[in-house]
């Protein structure tokens, strides 16, 4: 520990946490924090979506309605439906589709949905990063068939990192039987490479620091010191990462959809609105455009969002 | 040196057969076989179908499959499944397609990202900083596709450019400086929109590669010094953040292939990311894992070259460890 003595310099003395001081140099980026209320509102908004669309069902994304096909935003729904037809408050708010579903609802439903994906895969992936970089870092040296973990792991990796990402996903997603579960495992499982270094990286450069030492000098157990001592240490860029990563898991998903291999009919997201929508550029623009503007301006969100944590982490990139 | 390069060519080398397998296995193991793309269609007999999985081997062991492709592979008789043609000369084909595309975007991001970026990070926090921040991240987390057909929206009233095909049909008896504008304005769109997200992501690596440098002492003492600004920035910093970039050169190498699904497929182009898909939806296995494998190979090289590039430039580097 050094003391500073000088205060005018830019280094302040405070007695903040890293917390706050991680809160104070995020909120002085204004993107970021533009990303970051998107963020919450569409985390609102998913589990409304989620609410309304399934467990009381205000707008149903499912209902088909011959007489109401590709009408724009802002109609009032036509008097020839019966009563359980019609949409709630008699309005499409976002217009409909081909077949005459409310593209409201869908867009709700789709929410919740894209969201998960993200989610999921990226929750998979960050596991399996952290896992293997924690293991290959901290137990590196321990031989497994002759070979060194560390040595195996990061070969492993190597290859993983070979393959094509999209092409993988691609041609897996293809050949296996559709379903959003197949989807979120295979994005997953093709992600965590990077994590995996990186988190190697810090494990060995913790180990070898002192507080890591003092731990085990004082015979802290060993899942105490990985998982309370270290890991928390190495969480920052993992959680950079994850951010960044949630926003590709959904445009993926959503390329994936416009090839035709995306989630299946009927559960709708985001990325199967879009890619649906675009045979009717022409035609109803909005099938296309509100799904489309939607998905940039979430993974927006997320990118500003990890980009804003990424400065604020990083000590060199700090605003003076 | 020479020690250097042989063995991360051997290790290299490894890692290729490893990649091979896995891929074998993933692409056999999963559900959906060659012999079950038509599975309504009535006349398939279960005889049928067996006699099509021993024509193609299907009906063997993994590792006697495995051995098949390889043979086939090397000695260049590997067919494909769907129409029996040589796989290698179809995918040669399609790869001198995709070139031109992959070099016209190459081109477009590394001259648009480098002043770009440096611009960026010497205003670090004005107008055009916060802007191009913006822009970029827009530019990355568009879906790829919605912005290409935006693009076509927005361009093909405005300026008649072609966004279907190589190159436009009956122009074959046309001189060669016709042809060849032909192509090149064929090729205009693809290669902006598939440089777009290459220009956003490069861009922000630059800025942020030059502004830790910037921030680094010798900076500082070459400002203290006097010098001028712009020896600073273009002699000092600038020649030291360039050197992660040296590298980028042979990472962005696979890009040949996995980043041009999309792009191929909108425009219509008959390049070798669409032959892969096609591929992929006739179960081609041959051809899906020998596409694979060409990637697997493009990933290693470029990390190979980087590795080469790197030691070459940077003095720091030794590459006996």
């Amino acid at each position: 520990m050094y003391v500073t003595t000088d205060v005018d310099t830019d280094i302040e003395v405070t007695g903040r946490s890293s917390l706050d001081e991680f809160w104070v140099t995020f909120r002085r980026d204004r993107l970021a924090l533009i990303g970051f209320v998107v963020l919450v509102g569409l985390a609102l908004l998913a589990l409304a979506g989620k609410a309304f669309t399934e467990w009381w069902v205000l707008f149903d994304p499912a209902v088909v309605r011959l007489s109401d096909r590709l009408l724009p935003p802002l109609t009032e729904a036509s008097s020839v439906l019966s009563a359980d037809k019609r949409p709630a408050f008699g309005i499409y708010f976002l217009g409909t589709d081909d077949l005459g579903r409310d593209v409201f609802a869908r867009m709700l439903q789709g929410s919740f949905v894209s969201l998960s994906i993200g989610f999921v895969a990226v929750g998979i992936a960050m596991s399996i990063g952290v896992a293997l970089g924690g293991i290959s870092g901290y137990y590196g040296e321990s031989k497994f068939l002759g070979l060194s973990v560390d040595n195996l792991i990061m070969r492993f990796t190597d290859v993983m990192l070979c393959f094509p990402t999209f092409f993988l996903i691609l041609t897996v997603v293809a050949l296996l039987p559709p379903s959003i579960y197949n989807i979120m495992i295979v994005i997953g499982l093709t992600g965590w490479m990077t994590t995996a270094r990186f988190v190697r990286a810090e494990f060995l450069s913790l180990k070898e620091q002192d507080f890591v030492l003092a731990a085990k000098a004082m015979g802290l157990p060993e899942r105490r010191i990985i998982f309370f001592h270290m890991l928390p240490n190495a969480m920052a860029p993992v959680l950079v990462t994850a951010t960044v990563s949630v926003a590709t898991a959904i445009l993926t998903e959503s390329a994936l959809s416009f090839l035709g291999f995306g989630v299946q009919p009927p559960d709708a997201t985001w990325g199967n609105i879009l890619s649906d929508g675009k045979n009717f550029i022409f035609d109803a623009p909005w099938l296309f455009f509100i799904p489309g503007s939607a998905i940039l301006v979430v993974v927006l969100a997320f990118n500003l969002v990890g980009e804003g944590m990424r400065e604020s982490l990083n000590p060199k990139l700090r605003r003076r | 040196m020479g020690q250097f390069i042989l063995r991360s060519l051997i290790q290299r080398l490894a890692l290729l057969v490893v990649v091979s397998v896995i891929a074998h296995a993933v692409v056999h193991i999963a559900p959906g076989e060659p012999s079950e793309v038509d599975p309504t269609n009535p006349r398939m007999k279960p005889e049928d179908v067996a006699k099509i999985r021993a024509a193609f081997h299907l009906d063997e062991p993994l590792h006697r499959q495995y051995v098949y492709w390889m043979r086939d592979l090397v000695s260049g008789n590997l067919r494909s499944f769907k129409d029996g043609q040589p796989v290698l000369p179809k995918i040669w084909n399609r790869f001198l397609n995709s070139l031109p595309l992959f070099l016209a975007a190459t081109l477009l991001i590394w001259t648009l990202s480098f002043p770009a970026g440096i611009h960026a990070a010497i205003r670090r926090g004005s107008g055009f900083d916060r802007a191009s921040t913006f822009v970029a991240y827009a530019l990355i987390s568009i879906p790829g596709f919605f912005f290409a057909y935006l693009l076509i929206l927005g361009v093909v009233n405005a300026f008649s450019v072609p966004v279907i095909g190589m190159r436009t049909f009956g122009m074959e008896d046309a001189p060669i400086s016709f042809r060849a504008m032909d192509r090149l304005w064929h090729l205009t769109i693809p290669a902006m929109i598939s440089a777009f997200s290459g220009v956003a992501l490069l861009s922000r690596y630059v800025r942020s590669q030059m502004i830790e440098v910037v921030s680094n002492d010798y900076v500082r003492t070459a400002r203290a010094k006097g010098l001028e600004e712009e020896t600073v920035i273009y002699r000092h910093a600038l020649r030291n953040a360039l050197l992660p970039f040296v590298t980028m050169f042979g990472l962005m190498l696979p890009g040949l292939i996995g980043g041009s699904v999309i792009i191929e497929q909108i425009f219509a182009w008959p390049g070798i990311g669409r032959l892969g898909y096609e591929a992929i939806l006739a179960r081609d296995f041959p051809l899906i894992l020998t596409i694979n494998f060409f990637a697997a190979t493009l990933t290693l090289a470029g990390t190979f070259l980087s590795d080469v590039l790197y030691a070459f430039a940077d003095p720091r580097v030794r590459l006996n460890s």
